[in-house]
């Protein structure tokens, strides 16, 4: 049964329930289109760990135990995300490669609690910095529609999975558009929570204040799904949010009339790819068929947005790597002679070009005489990102944009241009440095490319995302 | 020397370890002297993905140390990545606080040897968490490192440099750690590193207003080495000065077994230590509410204790300083003086200060170990007053009581220590040595009158001690009139 695939997790979740299919046979059935896949997507697949907690569901199942309803329902998990035992997280870096968490994370123990499967863990940029999933000790991802293609970053292999159906559900990290943009690139949905909405203990930082676990699934439903999984206070993270987790998937019933969506000018530049404007146009007309009322409006300080954002990403990322100095874990250079050189060789070995580069722009930017003119200031303009977002939402419920501005280009087109592939971040960025939730669902193709529309909308407000992301899906198809 | 001609300024920076049960950030043990590494977890260790959780305990004693001090408690502050790599150093930062420490202000009031208090101004106090311990044991597999410490909640007052000698550094730290002592947030102990001190020290010409260059003398690790190094260092400044030369700014470590500075980095290789917010933490928010909860819950410090005690018990000034030196001392005193109402404070002072720590400093041991507690104490004392013993024989029993669990009572009544002070049994006693010596009488009567002494001594040896003193006196003078 090949089309088992291509049912919804929230079908799969059904079909468990009732008994009409084992675990161990979603998980076989995926493991194998795993086994199959050519997009590099994984890092590591855990086939027997993940067979026998599917054995275990199945028993518990036929002894009639009362089971959650996502129980025995697979998924895939980042590799920056740790589980403890042998399975590494390796943040698809050298210097983890074997690195064995003596942990879980909390979205894991969240997981286990709910007795979804975790089939592996995906491929991603290094330590989560890249938009092309290049950056990755273990080589690309292909993208699932072009393999020349990049499936976009650093939630690369995450979506190229759930795209490719080699699970029906993924979690990903998004830190400034991480999530969101692979998920366009990719034609899937894809959720950064709200900032605090599910606790980062467990997940390896890249910029600590930035950073946000969230869903990717082929439909909607399913990240509702998923997200009411892993969101919820955690007190070993204090900047976990005490506020009360909705009912995600009832969230997607309501109607639209009435709903006040934005459309930020800075978001629909002249630049802005034409073809791209055009798939995004077409899902506001369809908003305002459901009912909606759109309203052109301003998000003033957006084009200091990505200057802001690599400042304090890189600032906090300086200090989050420092960790790995080949002391305690991780990779150790053989070479190394005194204290210092073992710091320099095992480090200069174990990162890749990217993270390095990013190392040393948060060093610089965080130095003594230049603290101030940086990254005082890329703060100042957060505080200033975050206000244009508060003003928007006393007037509007929502703020729809193209979640990138164009679909997914070579592998290797920016390979001596950095900065302009960190331009691609345009529209995502100022999501994570306000802290407020944000989805790409599929906007249709552009040349046979999936593009992404973003929703955006108030802190901890992700209901409202959902339901008018859910409507929008459902016009798609 | 012509030391006259110069002077010193020194400010402070001490480290105290604070007296949590668990670590800053987790929920480890602090405890000191476990196997290396075995009060560790994903948070201490800095393994990737843990995050730090503060210790709620740990600011209430920072906070209590802050108000002791009299120091203004910042509603807000913020908590900051100080970032280095070291091996002892997990997370390649240390979380400290920088630009909104929890406490500015302040002061402590150093006693100083002449009598006089010298107020030393507080900059700021900042918590951070301390960093593991590096053993460079020399072996084939090199240095170890046991993290046990590596999160153990720390304060760091830094002082104005106010310091103008060893003596008021020995004296500022003397109160700092009596006080820290008092408040029960730091066991104090420099010798296992729970209080730590570095000093900033310059020299400039008497009178001058400019500050000469300064140098950090840091691994002052018992109040001996801050005075021995801080006078080290200041001969030394003062040498390299009057010889043309020019004093570098420096950290220089003391080298306690051979006595001298070594310089261990100077300015040009200085970290730049990058502090930023760490965005692992919300701002520390300390409301007037919890400030007053804690100020309520403060005992007395040592300095108002000591005028109390002046006050109350109309002891001298001397007798007080020694009982309120430790808490737990001028706790006993107290008691004790409540228990025995009969009794002189005074009376009660000279004993803990003469016979009480005497006994403390040969068994090496706190007064809050110590068997004869407050009660037994003054059961001793209710003996003396009642007239049952006399004061020398209460010295024997109280010896006695440090070796059984037994009361004054019970040793006396067992011993057969009553004082006996039936006239009739002790006349008879005093007739019976007058009688006895013929040739002492004489020469009594014959104007030598420290033979008196004699009479006394024969009757207090036919009793063991037990004669009630003043009446056989009375008895004697009569007798031999």
């Amino acid at each position: 049964m090949s089309d088992l695939r291509n049912l919804s997790a929230s079908e799969l979740s059904a079909k468990l329930s009732s008994g009409e299919l084992t675990s161990r046979r979603v998980c076989e059935t995926f493991l194998s289109a795993i086994e199959q896949d050519s997009h590099n997507c994984m890092i590591s697949v855990r086939k027997e760990e993940a067979l026998a907690e599917a054995d275990q569901v199945d028993r518990a199942r036929s002894d009639g135990e009362k089971l959650p309803a996502t129980a025995g329902v697979p998924l895939i998990v980042k590799d920056n995300i740790v589980i403890r035992g042998k399975l590494p997280t390796t943040c698809a870096s050298k210097i983890l490669a074997n690195f064995a968490s003596p942990y879980d994370a909390h979205v894991v123990e969240k997981i286990n609690e709910a007795k979804m499967i975790v089939l592996g863990k995906a491929n991603m940029d290094e330590f989560a910095m890249g938009s092309s999933n290049e950056n990755s000790a273990f080589g690309p991802v292909h993208g699932p529609v072009d393999p020349e293609r990049v499936p976009g970053g650093s939630s690369g292999g995450a979506a190229a999975a759930v795209a490719l159906k080699l699970a029906p559900l993924a979690l990903g990290s998004d830190t400034g558009g991480s999530i969101r943009q692979p998920a366009a690139l990719c034609g899937v949905a894809g959720l950064k929570p709200t900032y605090g909405r599910v606790s980062r203990y467990g997940l390896v930082a890249f910029g600590s204040s930035l950073d946000q676990i969230g869903p990717l699934a082929r439909r909607v439903k399913d990240a509702a799904l998923l997200l009411s999984v892993v969101a919820g206070h955690d007190s070993r993270d204090s900047t976990s949010a005490e506020v009360q987790v909705p009912d995600y998937q009832g969230a997607l019933d309501g109607g639209l009339k009435g709903l006040k969506i934005g459309l930020p000018a800075e978001y629909f530049p002249d630049s802005l790819d034409s073809r791209v404007r055009e798939k995004v146009d077409a899902q506001v007309e369809k908003l305002e068929s459901l009912g909606a009322e759109t309203e052109n409006i301003s998000l003033p300080h957006t084009e200091y947005a990505i200057a802001a954002y690599y400042i304090i990403a890189t600032a906090e990322a300086s200090a989050n790597l420092a960790r790995f100095d080949g002391v305690r874990y991780g990779h150790r250079s053989s070479e190394s002679g005194n204290l210092i050189e073992m710091y320099r060789t095992s480090r200069n070995e174990g990162f890749g070009a990217e993270v390095k580069r990013r190392i040393m722009l948060g060093t610089y930017v965080l130095s003594a005489g230049y603290y101030d003119a940086y990254y005082l200031k890329a703060q100042k303009v957060r505080t200033l990102i975050t206000r244009d977002f508060t003003e928007a939402f006393k007037k509007v419920d929502l703020i729809l944009t193209p979640t990138t501005p164009t679909p997914a280009w070579k592998i290797g087109s920016f390979e001596d241009d950095p900065v302009s592939m960190y331009l691609q971040d345009i529209f995502t960025v100022t999501a994570n440095l306000s802290g407020v939730p944000a989805i790409s669902i599929p906007a249709g193709t552009v040349d046979g490319l999936p593009v992404g529309v973003q929703l955006i909308g108030r802190h901890f407000d992700e209901s409202t995302i959902l339901k008018a992301a859910g409507r929008l899906e459902g016009e798609v198809q | 020397m012509s030391d006259h001609a110069w002077e010193a300024v020194i400010g402070l920076e001490v480290h105290a370890q604070l007296k949590t049960r668990t670590k800053t950030f987790c929920r480890c043990s602090t405890h000191f002297g476990d196997e290396p590494n075995s009060n560790v977890c994903p948070v201490c260790l800095g393994l990737p993905g843990a995050l730090p959780v503060l210790n709620r305990e740990a600011v209430t004693m920072a906070v209590k140390a802050a108000l002791a001090f009299g120091a203004t408690v910042n509603e807000q502050s913020i908590f900051a990545r100080k970032n280095y790599f070291y091996p002892d150093l997990p997370k390649g930062y240390q979380i400290s606080q920088y630009e909104k420490p929890f406490s500015s202000g302040g002061a402590v009031d150093a006693r100083l040897e002449d009598g006089t208090t010298k107020a030393i101004r507080l900059t700021r106090i900042h918590m951070e968490e301390d960093a593991g311990k590096s053993l460079h044991v020399i072996t084939e597999a090199g240095t170890a490192v046991d993290l046990n410490r590596c999160g153990t909640p720390l304060i760091e007052i830094v002082s104005e440099p106010d310091i103008r000698s060893a003596e008021e550094a020995y004296a500022y730290l003397y109160r700092l750690r009596q006080t820290l002592l008092y408040l029960e947030v730091c066991d104090g102990n420099m010798e296992e590193g729970s209080l730590r001190c570095d000093a900033n020290i310059s020299v400039r010409k008497t009178g001058a207003k400019e500050l000469g260059t300064r140098t950090e003398v840091k691994n002052l690790n018992s109040f001996r080495g801050v005075e021995r190094a801080i006078n080290f260092e200041i001969e030394r400044q003062i040498s390299v000065l009057e010889s043309g030369g020019q004093v570098n700014q420096e950290t220089l470590l003391w080298d306690a077994e051979r006595q001298v500075v070594r310089s261990m980095r100077s300015k040009e290789e200085a970290n730049d230590y990058r502090y930023f917010p760490d965005p692992d933490l919300l701002p520390l928010v300390i409301d007037r509410a919890w400030i007053e909860e804690i100020r309520a819950s403060l005992c007395e410090f040592p300095a108002a204790r000591e005028k109390r005690f002046v006050e109350q018990y109309s002891l001298p000034e001397y007798d007080a300083n020694v009982l309120t030196a430790a808490k737990e001392v001028a706790d006993y005193f107290e008691q004790t003086v409540k228990l025995a109402r009969a009794t002189e404070p005074k009376k009660v002072s000279n004993w803990i200060m003469s016979e009480v720590l005497a006994v403390l400093g040969e068994k090496n041991i706190e007064i809050t170990a110590f068997e004869v507690t407050p009660e037994r104490l003054a059961g001793l004392f209710e003996l003396i007053d009642k007239g049952t013993i006399s004061g020398k024989i209460a010295k024997k029993v109280f010896d006695e009581m440090t070796r059984t669990e037994a009361t004054a009572e019970e040793i006396v009544e067992k011993l057969g220590l009553v004082q006996i002070s039936d006239e009739d049994a002790l006349k008879a006693l005093v007739d019976k040595v007058v009688s006895n010596s013929p040739k002492q009488v004489e020469e009594y009567k014959s104007g030598k009158e420290k033979v008196f002494g004699y009479f006394v001594g024969q009757v207090m040896r036919e009793t063991r001690g037990k004669a009630n003193p003043q009446i056989v006196n009375e008895l004697l003078r009569k007798v031999l009139k």
